[in-house]
């Protein structure tokens, strides 16, 4: 039996290659169907009654008005008098009625009295807090000594704002009892292996009782890994009503209580000599995610100096608690890191570049990694010919550079795969794992296609049900390296069975058998073959199933990334308008499997970053407590005609290919920030100190004047 | 960032001016329908004097507040469904006839993930009431080709990886099928502004980019 191994560069006929979509037609004709388009026989709609204060007693409730209404046919308390709101748009009642007009009506008909309590939503300024929870102070060396030594000397502010996951397909569900003690929900999650242990559990039958569905998923960006309270609602809804629930968020809810990445701002200090070493790091930030405060960025961020000390505070907020979204932590201490560097850059009159440089061996084994990639990318935007020193533009609008590293992980996560070879040739993998859009489903289709030298017609892969094989929840890029290895370990034990069974007809050991081709052959002899529906025809009427799993035997995969991003931005220096004129981002990840879905997901993550660099905040009332903009309107995200020219390099070949396959999702999205706030620094002349780049923000930097 | 959005909904009469702003044609609606607007605008004047003067035969084209008949002719086919007249054409079309292509999102007319063609044109159907569509020809995505039968605009979707997620897609084809139909050689700079009323979350504008530019025959394909 061969090792577990992914084929040679020379053997590969669809690993590495430039493969479309398989589920793109049912996307493009809308024949696709989604949590929020399952309709069910006798379905009712779910509308939730939620809390108009940031901080609010609930001193009554009653829902005898909404209870009567023709067309209502259930009504539950979320919380009740005595509870405690802490967010706006926490969820109080839940209704469920014939349509979704008439329970909006009955949620209008609930009367809740409420004690005003006060509220803290605007974190920006720290001594405003009234509650702070301060980390430990992480420190290496001495840098009070190295900083006070420092040849040179910079101090910044930089920060980023809480932003929305804005997902698409809102959060919900549709939930369906099949009998007493059996459920169905067809939910939009990012978790389908996980999602029944957690309903469960809260609703008080087997996990083995409840089913989770999602073939498709319109966007979750980290945001839908739990069951949530609304979809426990939504199931015990079901359960009294004896009816089919579908309950989706609104659009306000959605962006106020459904995900947020916490804000991180941070004050800096540098210490260089006038090479450009950097010889101090000392960081002070915080931020908040809502209710539970917030991680803590990795400061610095990618480099390591000898002298660096950084301490976080968390800041609890009376706003919704926020999830993990694209690389948690990453994007935040990538812009504090980045900006200072390239402050010092500045002030040394240094092409950043060389900065970077110069710093960059202190990460030790990527070092190389970057090396290339920088190298790559200045090529990419003709750096050489485009950077100037900073503020050096003149007129109107300004044109600047700037760029920034990343780091991720992407470890496979654990997976399951059941995979069947029919005696009528069709190859099908069934996983519980899901695609997000990210080309899960047609990866898997790759790895059986190649492993069994069949094209991709004759595979099948389904997803997207919790009956199937458990696998992990699709976060942190861990699912391509855990769905692939899975998937190919299940398909080489396959193959070897087969070979085994047909190995006869070919007068030859299942060991000196191939497929490739179509065909199962003898290696080296290729006209010893049969085709490969001959060959799966000798199974007679029972199908092969072997299973595969990750982790496993063999090297399929590993973890650890680079990444260098670079920005072109124009300036209004009167309006203070940004514009991108383009990006560059150059991107390893092991070996990639299908290049085309790998590129879409650079350039998605690059239109993600110049949104959140741009234009997304959750903008919150210190005098209400309420999100501002809670609607897709003043919540704006990056349109067609806002995100330039972007271009994408895969880093492939040799020093890549052979680590195996690692996670994309994470690292492409945690530069654009901090790339872009330094190509506006390199424009302007001044520091923008904090995202998002707004027309005012870059105004008031303007008027400010330069940085120290 | 304003983008340039699709025609404003389209509607039979002309002439009849629409509202602009503020509260919604829907919202108000349906603000009715629960009996919260009890002292606004119409209560205190034009329904309160219509009401007193009305005839027996006026009355009877006061609509609702209950179910009533409508009839709707989507992709050439004849739909009749009873439905209350403050539902949304995209609610009568995802909750009443199970074509679920166009999506909800923004649910405000700004997305465009609703979009379907209304005679032709571009409308954000979870702005038009249901209503209001009567008589139009209707035109959802499930009408424009099947997965085996792909419209070129969506092969081009396909073949440029236009898609992650696909919740935006739906709406993204169509807002490009009217918009072709108004203008079949855009320049790049006309696509972005024609386009401007859709958004898409995961970031494939590039590849709706250049899917648009395949159709019109202009672009080399990068797929």
């Amino acid at each position: 039996m061969a090792e577990y191994t992914w084929p040679e560069t020379k053997d590969r006929s669809l690993i590495g290659k430039r493969i479309t979509r398989l589920d793109g037609p049912l996307k493009s004709t809308g024949t696709a169907k989604y949590s929020f388009d399952v309709n069910r026989p006798g379905m009712l709609f779910a509308k939730v009654l939620r809390s108009p204060h940031a901080h609010a007693r609930i001193k009554s409730i009653d829902v005898s008005t909404a209870k009567a209404m023709p067309g209502v046919k259930a009504v539950r308390v979320i919380q009740d008098a005595g509870a405690e709101i802490k967010w706006s748009l926490d969820e109080v009642a839940v209704v469920a009625a014939t349509t979704e007009d008439i329970a909006q009506d009955a949620v209008a008909a609930i009367q809740v009295e409420y004690e005003v309590l006060p509220h803290f939503v605007n974190e920006e300024n720290l001594t405003a807090a009234p509650e702070t929870k301060p980390a430990q102070e992480e420190t290496t060396g001495d840098p009070a000594t190295a900083m006070a030594a420092a040849e040179v000397k910079t101090k910044g502010e930089y920060g980023t704002a809480m932003i929305a996951h804005c997902c698409l397909e809102p959060h919900g569900q549709v939930a369906e009892w099949t009998d007493a003690e059996h459920v169905t929900v067809w939910a939009s999650t990012q978790n389908v292996s996980g999602i029944p242990g957690q309903i469960a559990e809260k609703v008080g039958i087997p996990a083995a009782n409840v089913r989770c569905i999602t073939p498709f998923m319109g966007g979750g960006f980290g945001s839908k890994f739990s069951a949530d309270r609304w979809g426990i609602e939504g199931v015990e809804l079901a359960r009294e009503t004896g009816a089919p629930v579908k309950l989706m968020l609104e659009r306000d809810a959605e962006i106020a209580v459904a995900g947020g990445r916490p804000s991180a701002f941070a004050e800096v200090e540098v210490g260089a000599s006038r090479d450009g070493t950097v010889t101090a790091w000392s960081s002070k930030s915080w931020g908040t995610g809502g209710v539970g405060g917030s991680g803590t960025p990795p400061l610095p961020y990618v480099f390591k100096f000898e002298n660096q000390t950084h301490q976080h505070t968390s800041v609890p907020t009376n706003v919704g608690a926020s999830r993990a979204w694209r690389a948690p932590n990453h994007p935040q201490g990538c812009l504090i890191t980045m900006s200072a560097l390239e402050d010092m850059a500045a002030k040394l009159n240094m092409d950043p570049i060389d900065l970077f440089r110069k710093n960059i061996s202190t990460d030790g084994k990527r070092a190389s990694v970057y090396e290339e990639e920088l190298g790559k990318a200045a090529e990419l935007i003709d750096w050489k010919r485009n950077w100037h020193p900073r503020g050096a533009g003149s007129g109107q609008v300004r044109r600047g550079l700037g760029l920034a590293l990343h780091t991720w992980g992407g470890r496979a996560h654990r997976s399951n795969c059941e995979v069947i070879v029919y005696p009528d040739g069709l190859v099908e993998a069934k996983l519980g794992s899901q695609d997000l859009g990210t080309g899960t489903i047609t990866v898997i289709a790759i790895v059986l296609a190649e492993t069994f030298g069949i094209p991709l017609e004759w595979t099948k892969v389904a997803l997207g049900d919790s009956h199937f094989p458990a696998s992990g929840p699709s976060g942190g890029s861990t699912t391509v390296g855990g769905v692939s290895s899975s998937t190919r370990r299940g398909a080489m034990d396959a193959r070897q069975q087969l070979f085994e069974r047909v190995a006869p007809y070919l007068e030859a050991t299942a060991d000196e058998l191939e497929a490739k081709d179509g065909t199962v052959r003898i290696k080296g002899a290729p006209n010893r073959s049969m085709t490969w529906k001959e060959a799966a025809a000798k199974l007679g009427v029972n199908p092969i199933t072997t299973s595969g799993s990750n982790p496993g035997p063999g090297k399929l995969n590993d973890s650890g990334v680079g990444g260098v991003q670079m920005a072109d931005v124009s300036v209004d220096m009167e309006t203070g308008v940004v514009k991108i004129n383009k990006m560059v981002a150059v991107q390893d990840c092991g070996l990639i499997i299908n290049i085309k879905t790998a590129e879409s997901q650079v350039y998605g993550a690059l239109i993600m970053g110049i949104t959140y660099a741009l234009t997304e905040e959750k903008i919150f009332d210190p005098v209400t407590g309420q999100l501002l903009n809670g609607d897709m309107e003043f919540y704006k995200l990056a349109g067609i005609g806002d995100v330039g020219e972007l271009v994408v390099h895969m880093m492939t070949g040799p020093g890549y290919d052979e680590r195996g396959v690692i996670g994309l999702g994470e690292p492409p999205v945690i530069s654009p920030g901090a790339a872009i706030s330094n190509a506006v620094a390199n424009a302007t002349g001044v520091r923008v100190p904090n995202l998002p780049l707004t027309a005012n923000r870059v105004i008031a930097a303007l008027e400010k004047g330069g940085v120290d | 960032m304003a983008p340039d959005k699709p025609d404003k909904p389209h509607k039979a009469d002309k002439n009849e001016p629409r509202p602009t702003s503020g509260v919604s044609r829907r919202d108000f609606l349906r603000g009715s329908a629960a009996g919260a607007v009890s002292t606004g605008l119409l209560s205190g004047g034009l329904v309160g004097a219509a009401t007193q003067t009305e005839t027996a035969e006026q009355a009877a084209d006061i609509a609702g507040p209950g179910p009533i008949p409508m009839a709707f002719r989507i992709n050439g086919d004849r739909h009749t469904v009873n439905l209350e007249p403050r539902v949304t054409l995209l609610d009568a079309l995802r909750n009443y006839m199970d074509l679920t292509g166009a999506k909800r999102v923004c649910d405000r007319a700004t997305c465009g993930a609703c979009t379907v063609l209304l005679d032709g044109k571009p409308a954000y159907a979870c702005s038009v009431l249901a209503i209001e569509a009567q008589g139009e020809e209707i035109l959802t995505i499930e009408g424009l080709g099947t997965p085996n039968r792909m419209h070129p605009l969506q092969s081009a979707f396909v073949e440029n990886d236009a898609q992650q997620c696909g919740f935006c897609t739906p709406g993204f084809v169509l807002a490009c099928k009217a918009f072709l139909d108004k203008n079949s050689d855009p320049t790049i700079e006309q696509i972005e502004k024609g386009l401007g009323g859709n958004l898409c979350r995961c970031g494939t504008y590039m590849g709706i980019r250049q899917a648009v530019l395949d159709v019109t025959g202009k672009g080399a394909t990068n797929g």
